[in-house]
């Protein structure tokens, strides 16, 4: 059903349509209306047959979540920034041990300093962990990734993190479809695990693997992570037959036929990008945007095909690894490696920091006539920086 | 008609035999068909202290709960010796997650059953004192705080064994332990207020706490049978000498849990809702010398010389806890 | 496309206002961006919330730099940071006071032509709701100076986001509000 909702409600609403068995979060913002949302959705019966935990930590959460998921329960929970730091080991324990478990992630700066605006350096932090990381353009996406991910995560026994911007999305009010129960139904079947905690037929999980196994275990999952890849698309097609429209999978591209400069990124940047593009496609550029759904598992070989032919990409990022440069464009490097394209990276938005559309028309100006440096920090106020470098380099 | 008090006495213990109880007052080790839910083949040592509680413990949950059990294991010496992959010992539906999180995953299971209607499977967590008291206090708090249907049990052998004998919230002071060296002005351990886990665990006012040791194995059979009649968090502190960290001899793992007992340095109780209902009164009453001398772990508090000024402290701590806990009846009672 | 500054200060449902307005826009049929400038919940500190209408879908997503509307809830801010910053020529500016253009010496501040309303919204949800909570008020008067959203559509919009007895009143204050800006309009035309 459409409704002008906050998109933390819409997330709200599409969890509670599949149905989860157990619901443990912990409040940070900006995720607390998610769980508000489904606390009393749970409480007032609207979600049946479904135990929501208050727990007292993010690393308690992740790892009720186990204990629940490992017994045959669906099961979700929802975190930012520090509070998925403090569940990291209890993150990295749950892909270990196979549980489709999945998590929303409010995109949040990581602290210190402490910031609470979105960036994704967050959910980054956590891309060798062995979940899946989709991000949502829009809240429309963000509810249906919620409602794929459920799906690809039990198909495949791994966990999915479902990414969107913390304030940008989770706190705007925007159009959104919501499935009910039942459509949903149709679409994702009920959690038949692997293997669960069952006293009629007892496993022992979470033995320890010493060095005569260890590594094949670890391959087993590498591999798993790379086929994972053709499920994200097999169920985002699947989404697209049952409710008629084209979310989730692991990339999209606009305007990029043909175009010379296109430039890549992840989570809601993408429909201001479109914009840009559309004023500067106007003004007679020719430049496209690719959008990364997926970003693990990345998706090499649509990356590649997707920005064949263009002469240059610039990736957008709003993290950044400290001392080297970006993330994203490690793997985008990779990808299109030996095939003629240059690549640039900017840093955006760290911690909150708008990026605004005249700023963005700016740096992509300059960037398709190639007059800007590898890596560059949008925005930055380099007099500043400038003086303050100064000043350590003296005193060191 | 008249009675007669018959004593019956077996050379060296306090048990009476076996064959003259009820079967479902028998010991579940007396039963043939009981699960073995830690069996043979384990990589524990010799005389340890765990793998015995562990197996009784874990027997008589199965049996109370008709076999449908769930077991949840923190990190720590008794996941690590029962489950060297490819091989468990465990005949129990189990799962190990991480170090300090064994509470919460146990709530997450028990959430799942209820979740899915099932009222009959019952879940257990278990961890040593390192994971219950230190690491995973605060899920353990949560657990009690919101009377998760968990019963908890710690198997305290006071120190981190697994990891090479640190210390830990549990060790007792003056006690030797690879980060509390017997050096410098105080040796061991320093005596500081402690971290009492059963004291904390009442506090929550959870339905039931009790303390118990492999030195009384009916008892502890019968505290987990007690808890698993029960509803909600509950909380079981098991003492579990550790011949190899505490420095003693493996033939001596029974009798020094006995020791600690009838020093009254391990007080043996029972609690319902955050107050003491019953405790195991002191048979033979020892100096705590009695208890100390048999542990390589406080053999610098008798040489070179007794070192009178630590001992007559603990003994001090024993004393408190006799009154405290009403470990000996005094005469007239 | 349409966009919507709101500016007031926490407490004064600020962000329930660009809620609202987005809720009012999408019952009439178009398309509606709201979301707060974000910080944590402080009451009495300056609170900004943006509204974006269109008849497409919204993609772009940065702050509004360059308002169509600018509606000032609390007239205090006026003097404190540059509310009108940004204002498109012939915007409309709606502030809720009981003083005049002149008294709020809005001359020095509003640098382009546009179209004033200025209202005792407190006021007015004090009569008709009882509580000094202007954020409903204010959309009606929204909906006379722009017509871009009719006043049914803000009145469905009170009606789905509150409990009844308060919708009421805030139908009513809004309905108030948009009558004395009607007024005001037809006086100065």
């Amino acid at each position: 059903m459409l409704r002008q909702v906050e998109g933390s409600k819409a997330v709200a609403d599409a969890v509670a349509a599949c149905q989860p068995e157990v619901i443990c979060a912990y409040p940070i913002s900006p995720q607390t209306h998610i769980v508000e949302g489904l606390s009393q959705l749970v409480k007032d019966g609207t979600l049946p047959n479904c135990e929501f935990i208050n727990v007292e930590s993010e690393f308690a959460a992740m790892s009720v979540a186990i204990g629940a998921s490992a017994t045959g329960a669906r099961t979700y929970t929802a975190t930012a920034s520090q509070g998925l730091l403090y569940m990291v080991e209890a993150v990295y324990n749950a892909s270990g041990l196979g549980l489709p478990i999945v998590m929303t992630v409010a995109n949040r700066a990581i602290g210190g300093p402490i910031n609470i605006w979105n960036d994704h350096s967050d959910s980054m932090s956590q891309r060798d962990s062995g979940w899946l990381q989709l991000y949502a353009e829009n809240n429309q996406e963000a509810v249906d990734l919620h409602i794929q991910a459920f799906r690809i995560a039990e198909e495949m026994s791994m966990p999915v993190m479902v990414c969107m911007d913390g304030f940008i999305l989770t706190h705007a009010y925007e159009q959104v479809d919501i499935p009910t129960t039942d459509e949903v139904k149709a679409f994702l079947p009920p959690f038949v695990p692997r293997q669960h905690l069952d006293p009629a037929e007892p496993v022992s999980i979470g033995a320890m693997v010493g060095p005569e196994s260890f590594m094949e275990v670890k391959y087993l999952a590498h591999q798993r992570m790379i086929d994972s890849a053709a499920k994200v698309q097999e169920v985002a097609k699947d989404f697209e037959a049952h409710f008629g429209r084209k979310t989730g999978g692991l990339l999209r591209s606009y305007r990029t036929d043909g175009a010379e400069t296109i430039v890549l990124a992840l989570g809601s940047i993408i429909g201001t990008l479109k914009d840009v593009v559309d004023e500067l496609n106007l003004d007679g550029k020719s430049i496209g945007v690719v959008g990364l759904t997926s970003f693990r598992p990345f998706p090499y070989e649509a990356v590649a095909a997707a920005l064949k032919g263009a002469k240059r990409v610039i990736i957008l990022e709003k993290a950044f690894s400290t001392g080297t440069g970006g993330i994203v464009t490690q793997d985008v490097a990779r990808a299109i490696e030996g095939m003629g394209i240059k690549d640039f990276t900017v840093i955006a938005g760290l911690g909150g920091r708008p990026i605004t559309i005249a700023s963005l028309r700016n740096y992509l100006t300059n960037a398709m006539a190639e007059n800007v440096e590898r890596l560059t920090f949008l925005d930055l106020e380099i007099d500043t920086v400038e003086v303050e470098i100064n000043k350590e380099r003296a005193l060191r | 008609m008249s009675t007669t008090q018959v004593k019956f006495y077996q050379v060296g213990s306090f048990a009476v035999g076996n064959r003259l109880l009820r079967d479902d007052e028998r010991s579940v080790q007396s039963d043939p068909d009981r699960t073995n839910a830690l069996t043979s083949g384990h990589r524990a040592c010799q005389g340890c202290g765990e793998a015995l509680g562990a197996r009784y413990a874990l027997d008589a949950a199965m049996r109370a709960t008709n076999d449908q059990l769930i077991a949840v294991n923190a990190t720590g010496c008794l996941e690590v010796f029962s489950t060297p992959y490819p091989e468990s010992s465990w005949r129990v539906a189990w799962l190990h997650s991480l170090f300090g999180n064994a509470p919460a995953v146990a709530t997450g299971v028990a959430a799942a059953l209820k979740a899915k209607g099932n009222t009959t499977t019952r879940v257990v967590a278990q961890g040593g004192d390192g994971a219950t008291v230190d690491i995973g206090l605060g899920p353990l708090s949560g657990m009690f705080e919101r009377n998760d249907d968990v019963l908890y049990i710690c198997y305290d052998n006071e120190a981190y064994m697994n990891t090479g004998v640190q210390r830990s919230g549990a060790t007792p002071p003056a006690a030797r332990t690879a980060t509390t060296q017997a050096v410098g002005a105080n040796p061991g351990n320093l005596f500081g207020q402690g971290k009492y886990l059963p004291k904390i665990a009442m506090a929550h006012d959870i339905p039931y706490v009790a303390t118990a040791t492999i030195a009384d194995l009916r008892d502890l059979e019968a505290k987990v049978e007690r808890a698993m009649s029960m509803r909600g968090a509950r909380y079981l502190h098991v003492l579990v000498p550790c011949p190899l960290g505490w420095g003693s001899a493996s033939a001596d793992t029974i009798k020094i849990a006995r020791l600690a007992t009838q020093s009254g340095l391990f007080p043996v109780f029972e609690a319902v809702n955050g107050e003491v209902v019953a405790s195991s009164k002191i048979r033979h009453r020892v100096p705590v010398d009695e208890y100390l001398k048999l542990q390589a772990r406080y053999s610098h508090l008798f040489s070179p010389q007794r070192n009178d000024q630590v001992i007559d402290h603990l003994q001090r701590i024993a004393d408190k806890n006799i009154e405290r806990y009403e470990l000996i009846i005094s005469e007239g009672e | 496309m349409f966009q919507v500054r709101i500016h007031g200060r926490g407490g004064q449902g600020v962000v329930t206002a660009a809620e609202l307005l987005a809720v009012a826009v999408f019952d009439g049929g178009k398309h509606a961006q709201a979301f707060p400038s974000f910080g944590s919940e402080r009451t009495g500190a300056p609170v900004v919330a943006y509204c974006r209408i269109s008849d497409h879908e919204i993609r772009a997503r940065e702050p509004i730099m360059e308002p169509d509307v600018l509606i000032i809830q609390d007239a205090s801010l006026i003097k404190q940071i540059d509310v009108f910053a940004g204002l498109q020529p012939r915007g409309y500016v709606i502030i809720n006071s009981a003083e005049s253009a002149e008294e709020l010496q809005l001359a020095d501040k509003i640098k382009v032509p546009h179209s004033l309303a200025i209202l005792p919204a407190t006021e007015i949800a004090l009569t008709h709701l009882g509580r000094p909570v202007p954020n409903a008020v204010l959309l009606g008067a929204f909906s006379a100076l722009t017509g871009v959203v009719p006043l049914e559509a803000v009145a469905s919009a009170i009606n789905e986001k509150f409990k009844p007895k308060i919708a009421a009143g805030n139908v009513a204050a809004a309905t108030a509000a948009y009558e004395y800006v009607m007024n005001q309009v037809a006086t100065h035309a």
